[in-house]
């Protein structure tokens, strides 16, 4: 499917049939047990996690949440997370720590939630938080961009030791919308900003912010989801044993971090400025 | 063109002053008699007097943004100004259309690479690593330079064990870097998170606007946070909201008070006492960054 637009691509993301986290905890795990609520204030459905099995082996999983109809999309917030959220992630990530279990989290949400309770709960802090954590957590992380990767609020579960995303998942600094809102002022040129923007795994791949594009069934993934789950359960085993070879997990994914857009640095020169 | 040239004179006096300490010239530079009007309450303030205040206007206290230099002036030990890479910038990785125009643009107008300036220096006679975030340079966006000055300040006070101290000032990522310009968020993160775990303070300053990425990322990190009055704090702009829930937002919506009164920050601390607070903090510090020398 390589001759997909940019703008093409976004919209099989957001596909309401593309399969999402609770789907591929079904497919891919078992024994699932889900963690809820932040401890601090109340559950946010819009981030599903929890301890499972896969092949066998205790991981912990989380994941944006969309929801499967209305009620459940109203209930989710379709996909778009309030800080409870987020200090639900931390909660169970640390967890995965304590007990020596790598994270797998599945990347799907428009971006966090930009509400007004949200504000007041501390957006900015709940995310801030979750990279502090990811930070400096010794365990294994590999993050899957499966839908939507929207700024910041894709980011807060998705600082990997392995970053994978599958072919028309799309991840961007701001959904084309508020992209072309900002910088132009009119969120009707949406489809101009997708082709500008470097938003598709081959253009993220080229510009080595993830490790691997994991190809999609013909017509998308929700054309025949039981064919994506076999490339991502080989492709998860493939990443987990290689992760399982790093040392010191929490060092290894700052340093991969701290490159991130290292070779494009440059000295302005003396007459620039 | 003599704009430009007066701009320049400026900063290069503000970088003699910086370097000999003589603070008084700052003020001499910019007195001309031109009054400018407070963006707060509309009133003619003399250009002598916005320097003299700090920039702070002294009718209804609003807080003007401060540049990278300026700031520093104000905060510094007099002759104790060492730049930390004034010149680091970075490339249109994305090939962003116009973005290369852009950015020479900008690099002329400020004389600066990117958006944030960086320095070593004391203040009241203790060391520091201090960053500013200048919003002249495209309001203070965060994009891959403007990462890396943050993450190596944070890393420079690490190794040498020194205090950081950041002033935000951002409207949030830099659209035209992109995904790059997210993926700082995670950069400065994990920068702040080694410096605190190797028993390091770092404070934050946030002033106005802390906004997006920023405050979703090292904005939010400080073992202390102070605000500046009036300074809009938030992750989601106000008109963002706004069109999300459909109503209009209540005054003082995310002000650096209405921070305060939720829980993140710690004081909101008029400029004019600034210095003096931070000299507090960083005494209250030497010795419990045991770890830290």
């Amino acid at each position: 499917m390589a001759d997909l637009t940019a703008a093409q691509r976004v919209a099989l993301a957001r596909n309401p049939k593309r399969p999402g986290t609770a789907d591929f905890i079904a497919a891919l795990f078992t024994d699932f047990f889900e963690q809820r609520g932040d401890r601090l204030c109340r559950e946010d459905p819009s981030i599903l996690g929890g301890v499972a099995l896969f092949h066998g082996v205790p991981v912990t999983v989380i994941g944006h949440r969309k929801g499967r109809d209305l009620q459940e999309n109203l209930r989710c917030n379709f996909g778009m997370p309030s800080p409870e959220g987020y200090r639900k992630a931390q909660r169970l990530m640390k967890a995965a720590e304590k007990f020596g279990r790598p994270v797998i989290t599945f990347i799907d949400t428009p971006g966090a939630y930009p509400g007004l309770e949200a504000e007041a709960r501390g957006q900015g802090e709940a995310i801030a938080s979750c990279l502090a954590v990811m930070s400096g957590l010794n365990v294994p992380l590999i993050a899957v961009v499966t839908g939507e990767g929207g700024s910041g609020g894709a980011l807060a579960l998705a600082m990997g030791n392995t970053v994978l995303m599958l072919e028309n998942a799309v991840y961007s600094v701001l959904s084309p919308e508020g992209f072309a809102s900002i910088l132009w002022k009119d969120s009707s040129r949406a489809e101009e900003a997708c082709g500008v923007m470097k938003l598709t795994a081959a253009d993220l791949f080229g510009l080595g912010v993830i490790d691997s594009v994991l190809p999609e069934p013909e017509g998308g993934a929700q054309e025949d989801p039981a064919a994506l789950y076999e490339t991502l359960d080989a492709a998860l085993t493939a990443a987990l044993r290689k992760a399982g070879r790093i040392a010191d997990p929490a060092a290894h994914r700052r340093r991969k971090f701290a490159a991130m857009g290292e070779r494009f640095l440059i000295e302005a020169g003396k007459e620039e400025l | 063109m003599d704009t430009r040239f007066s701009q320049r004179k400026q900063r290069l006096l503000r970088l003699k002053v910086l370097r000999e300490g003589q603070a008084a010239e700052v003020q001499r530079v910019s007195a001309q008699a031109v009054f400018e009007k407070c963006p707060g309450c509309g009133e003619a303030v003399s250009k002598t007097q916005w320097a003299r205040e700090l920039y702070v206007c002294p009718k209804c206290g609003y807080h003007r943004p401060l540049g990278g230099y300026l700031r520093l002036s104000t905060l510094l030990d007099p002759g104790t100004f060492r730049e930390l890479e004034p010149r680091l910038a970075a490339k249109n990785g994305l090939d962003f259309p116009g973005y290369d125009d852009k950015l020479a643009a900008q690099r002329r107008r400020t004389g600066l690479a990117d958006a944030v300036v960086a320095a070593k220096g004391r203040i009241c006679g203790m060391p520091a690593v201090v960053a500013v975030m200048d919003s002249r340079f495209l309001m203070g966006s965060m994009g891959v330079a403007a990462g890396e000055k943050i993450a190596r300040a944070a890393h420079t006070a690490r190794r040498a064990k020194l205090p950081l101290i950041v002033f935000c000032a951002s409207g949030g990522a830099r659209m035209q870097e992109g995904i790059l310009s997210l993926m700082q968020m995670a950069k400065t993160a994990e920068a702040i998170t080694e410096l605190r775990d190797a028993g390091g303070l770092y404070v934050a300053c946030l002033t106005h606007p802390t906004t997006g990425g920023v405050t979703a990322s090292f904005a939010s990190l400080g073992d202390i946070t102070l605000a500046e009055p009036g300074a809009l704090i938030g992750f989601a702009g106000p008109r963002v909201i706004e069109q999300t829930i459909g109503e209009k937002l209540p005054e003082g919506f995310q002000s650096a008070e209405y921070q305060l009164e939720h829980g993140f920050v710690d004081a909101v601390v008029p400029r004019a006492e600034l210095k003096e607070t931070l000299c507090r903090i960083l005494k209250l510090h030497a010795k419990g960054g045991a770890a830290h020398g």
